[in-house]
């Protein structure tokens, strides 16, 4: 095509294309908005199976449950005018791919010429449907779950059990502290934090929460709540064969991905979320581009430079915020105006009064070293390495001096990085970081391939809903 | 031209009024040596990137001018005052875990989370003061910004917080301003007139200092109001300051705490005025007020550098390599106009987008008093706005003063139709 | 009013708390928290606060630019 041509079809997609964002949050949000300010002027259609206003996440497991901010107060600032028709309070529920439709569950089709899956996360439920559906269990994902919970914990319960010490655990967990409430965490690891950080600052964090008063047992999984005739949980049933009474309880065992409503749409989605290019373009099950399909936020996977191109999901704020405004730009521009979203993986958590932060993915590392401050004091900065390059850091306390080491990370220096000119702990010795080991490989298999001729071999996903 | 001629050229007492030409020739090596151990860094992303490294030291102990002022008999003039802050160390002049005490130990009683009311509760007073000052400019047509305005508020409002009496402002004031001409790291510095003007200032800072020990000793025998004594007689987590190092700290938090604010308030009116339309602007839109002063301290930062760092080992950055024991200026100003990170960067606009300048520093040694110095200038500028009709340059460039790092007008007259009745 | 800080990019300087002190609140030393609607009447406030953020991780909405229905 002539260049002339080419800006041909963009000005005309921009005036007349018709785009469709399915998931009404910060990646959809970000998405809609950077969509305008790029000059499309087509219509756009943003479904959300939620009633509200997109709105903000992360105060909900902090200001919101400790009474600073009322759960219906984290509406997301506006940058700008959306002029969208939003459709909010109504899930997809499908999408054909051949006549390009999102379907609704009111039956409505949408249909679209580019499509942005934003859909996310929910909270994995209770596993026992009986005892989840008892008064006083709770999951937190939404605002109605927030201003539920938090009524639950200004009632003064007798004590909180939470179960699973993450990130939004902890952090939940540190607010019933601070609002004097007993409680217990319950964690399967070794400690807290584990899974994100590994065990060296899993046992900061442990320490933490006992200094601040939490009955905090590792190593043990919830068996089974039980109830009281009004269906109110009071009894909790440990595996190490110890018993609580408690009066509320909170699941806080990570997330599952909606792509449910993908289903049979012939894309690379699964419980893994969504696969796609650094451009947020959405593979199909074969693990072909589509041009048409993107995906942005905590549903999405993608490929990442300095992870050996390791499919990444970044269940972080900034992914969504930025992920989404790029998915919106290169839907809106063809190569090679394209552009890469490859931010270095950061995330923060604020608990026990200690402001954690972290970039890049410790998982990926095998070896700490404390770089900088005090460990006792809860101020200090560490590396993660693997291989001798410095793949990852966190700090407590010492945000100030992250961005060094997010410089590092882009650039791969070695691990582990030079000595500070001050403030360093004797010897920085690295030493094993104590990631659990990875998963087992699931007992059966989401995709398969089939066919024989080549020009019929595919992959064909097997739903493991429909297996069962 | 070459580094050293051009950085020459910027600390020259004639150019102060405009050092930004030659921060443009600086930039084309944006880390440039214009000494044999001197590195002057004027890029946006090598400052960046040094602002954060540990490996970066801010303990003037360690600094190649700190050990030249205590080999030679007649101290080369770079050297002169970086320790005249006082004997101890004050919190900018030195390196974690001592720095981060001092630090948490002062801010404990400044700012939160420990005191987090002191500052919003300047409010009223700062507002009061201003419209007095203006009030008393209302029978005339001519005013200067920087004596009977953009001063006295951070002056009075400083000592009120530290617990200085105002009645002393006189004695200080003219100690301050011999530390200020004396302290002087041009070529300037080796004439006879610069070592004059450099001996005054040893004699100055040597009474102030003199004076807030005597201070802060009296707030040891007897707690009075005021942040220094509390200073002195906490019982916080760190403990008290050891008065030594409270008189060390007092010193910068004295002169940090009022001279920089003065500056700005000055730059903002003038750069206003530089700019027609804008004056209207932000009475339109008192909404961009805030972001018109930060725009103010990109392009004409209150603290230029500031001359304490050096490099604890070998450091690579943007091509060059700083060898370990360089001194390290981070030259605040000219990185924010480095065209690589603003564009169009000497054009004020108040509506600029990530506006990430480094007119407060950066890292952990990131203005102190940063809110309360906004405070003042916000408050300030407003009641400006909404008073003064009709404000008119009289002379620009102004008079600056000798100062490179805190640098400002001496004065800054201007011309106006009247002073509005307050509302 | 309705805003956001990108606690990523947040290095905990505070500069920001005392400018609007109603709204903005350091837990610890660093870690800051916030009301993220806060009301009208203190937006000169939050725009100080979110000017005088060095990394800029203040997001404050544009509903005065550009209306409250969107
Ligand atoms: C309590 C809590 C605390 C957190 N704290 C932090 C933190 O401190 N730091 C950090 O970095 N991150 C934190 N996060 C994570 C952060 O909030 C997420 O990364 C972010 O919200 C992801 O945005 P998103 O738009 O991708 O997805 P989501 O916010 O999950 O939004 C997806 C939206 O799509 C909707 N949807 C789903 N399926 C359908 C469908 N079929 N049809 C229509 N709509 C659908 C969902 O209801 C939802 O509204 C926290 C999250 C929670 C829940
Ligand atoms: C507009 C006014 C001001 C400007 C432009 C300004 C600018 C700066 C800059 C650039 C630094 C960093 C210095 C370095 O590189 O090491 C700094 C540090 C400092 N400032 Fe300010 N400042 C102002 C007002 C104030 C006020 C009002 C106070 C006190 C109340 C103050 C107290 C300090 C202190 C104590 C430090 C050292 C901090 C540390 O080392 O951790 N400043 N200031
Ligand atoms: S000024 Fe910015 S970096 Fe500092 S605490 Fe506020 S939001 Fe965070």
């Amino acid at each position: 095509m002539r260049a002339e041509l080419i800006a041909d079809v963009v000005a005309e997609f921009k005036a007349y294309g018709r785009i469709v964002i399915v998931g009404a949050s910060l990646a959809g949000l970000r998405a809609a908005e950077t969509l305008r300010d790029e000059g499309f002027t087509g219509p756009l259609t943003i479904i959300g199976d939620e009633k509200q206003e997109p709105y903000d996440r992360p105060p909900l497991s902090k200001q919101v449950l400790k009474g600073l901010a009322r759960a219906d107060h984290t509406l997301l600032p506006r940058m700008r005018k959306v002029d969208a028709d939003w459709r909010l309070g109504v899930a997809a529920t499908g999408l054909d791919r051949r006549v390009k439709q999102v379907r609704l569950a009111d039956g409505e089709q949408v249909p679209f010429d580019r499509l942005l899956i934003a859909t996310g996360t929910r909270s994995r439920p209770w596993f026992n449907p009986q005892e989840a559906a008892l008064e006083g269990v709770f999951t937190l994902r939404t605002a109605d779950d927030a201003g539920r919970l938090r009524a639950a914990l200004a009632a003064g319960p007798g004590r909180v059990l939470i179960v699973g010490a993450g990130f939004i655990g902890s952090e939940m967990a540190s607010v019933c502290r601070e609002l004097g409430l007993a409680v217990t965490v319950a964690e399967r690891a070794e400690g807290p934090l584990v899974g994100a950080l590994g065990g060296v600052i899993g046992d900061i964090a442990a320490e933490m929460q006992r200094d601040h008063g939490v009955d905090l047992r590792t190593g043990v999984s919830v068996e089974a709540l039980e109830g009281d005739a009004q269906g109110h949980v009071r009894r909790a049933r440990l595996s190490d064969g110890t018993t609580l009474d408690v009066d509320v309880v909170v699941a806080s065992l990570g997330s599952i991905r909606n792509t449910e409503w993908l289903e049979g749409a012939g894309l690379a989605s699964g419980r893994w979320g969504v696969a796609c290019d650094a451009g947020c373009r959405v593979f199909d099950i074969n693990g072909v581009v589509t041009d048409s399909i993107f995906v942005a936020g905590d549903i999405a996977r993608a490929p990442h430079v300095l992870y050996d191109y390791q499919f990444l999901v970044q269940e972080h704020w900034d992914n969504a915020d930025v992920g989404g405004r790029v998915a919106a730009h290169n839907m809106v521009s063809l190569e090679p105006q394209r552009r890469p979203h490859l931010p270095l993986p950061a995330f923060w958590s604020g608990q026990f009064g200690v402001n954690i932060k972290g970039v890049g993915v410790g998982p990926f590392a095998d070896e700490i070293v404390i770089t900088q401050g005090s460990v006792t004091d809860r101020r200090f900065a560490a590396a993660y390495g693997r291989n001798g390059r410095i793949v990852a850091a966190v700090t407590f306390n010492h945000g100030k001096w992250l961005e060094y080491y997010g410089a590092l990370i882009e650039r791969s220096a070695p691990f582990p990085p030079p000595p500070p000119g001050y403030d360093h702990p004797d010897g920085m010795q690295p030493m094993p970081a104590r990631f659990p080991t990875p998963g087992a490989p699931t007992g059966w298999p989401d995709v398969v391939l089939t066919g024989h001729d080549p020009t019929e071999r595919g992959a064909e996903y097997e739903y493991r809903t429909k297996k069962r | 031209m070459r580094p050293e001629i051009a950085w020459a050229e910027a600390m020259k007492f004639e150019n102060r009024h405009d050092p930004y030409r030659f921060f443009d020739e600086l930039r084309k090596t944006p880390v440039a040596r214009v000494a044999d151990d001197i590195y002057v860094v004027t890029g946006y992303w090598e400052l960046l990137a040094l602002a954060h490294d540990p490996r970066v030291s801010s303990d003037i102990s360690r600094s190649p001018l700190q050990a030249k002022r205590a080999a030679a008999q007649e101290p080369p003039p770079e050297a002169e005052h970086l320790t005249a802050y006082g004997r101890q160390p004050s919190m900018i002049m030195s390196d974690p875990p001592y720095h981060d005490r001092a630090r948490r130990q002062a801010m404990r009683q400044f700012g939160p989370p420990h005191s987090p009311d002191l500052i919003p509760s300047m409010e009223p007073g700062i507002e009061r003061l201003c419209n007095e000052l203006l009030g008393k400019a209302a029978g005339k047509t001519r005013i200067d910004i920087v004596d009977e305005y953009g001063y006295r508020v951070p002056v009075t409002v400083i000592c009120k917080i530290l617990g200085v009496p105002l009645e002393d402002e006189k004695a200080f004031h003219a100690w301050i301003f011999d530390f200020m001409a004396g302290l002087d790291l041009g070529p300037e510095a080796a004439t006879e007139e610069g070592k004059v003007r450099a001996a005054k200032g040893r004699e100055s800072t040597a009474a102030l200092t003199e004076y807030l020990r005597g201070l802060i000793d009296g707030y040891v025998r007897k707690p009075g109001e005021g942040l220094l004594s509390r200073l002195v007689n906490d019982d916080g987590p760190d403990g008290p300051m050891a008065p030594p190092e409270a008189a060390a700290n007092a010193l910068l938090l004295l002169i940090a705490g009022h001279d920089s604010t003065v500056n700005t308030i000055s730059h903002c009116v003038l750069t206003l005025l530089r700019n027609p339309g804008s004056v209207e602007l932000l009475r339109r839109r008192p909404g961009l007020i805030p972001r018109a002063i930060e725009e103010v301290l990109r392009l004409q930062s209150a603290v230029q550098f500031f001359p304490s760092r050096s490099a604890t080992a070998d450091i690579e950055v943007g091509g060059t390599v700083i060898p370990e024991g360089s001194a390290i200026f981070l030259m605040y100003g000219a990185a924010n106009r480095d065209p690589g990170r603003f564009p169009d960067p000497g054009r004020f606009d108040p509506e600029r987008r990530a506006n990430e300048h480094f007119g407060w520093g950066s890292g952990i040694h990131t203005c102190f008093g940063g809110p309360l110095a906004r405070l003042e200038v916000n408050v300030a500028l407003e009641v400006f706005l909404q008073r003064v009709e009709n404000p008119r340059l009289v002379v620009d460039p102004p008079p600056y003063r000798r100062n490179q790092i805190f640098r400002g007008p001496q004065h800054l007259f201007i011309d106006y139709d009247r002073i509005r009745e307050h509302s | 009013m309705r805003m956001v800080v990108d606690l990523n990019r947040c290095q905990g300087y505070a500069q920001c708390v005392p400018l609007a002190p109603e709204v903005l609140h350091l837990h610890g030393e660093e870690a800051l928290m916030y009301d993220p609607n806060p009301d009208d009447s203190l937006r000169q406030h939050v725009l100080r606060a979110a000017a005088s953020c060095p990394v800029q991780a203040i997001v404050v909405d544009r509903l005065d630019e550009i209306g409250k229905s969107s």
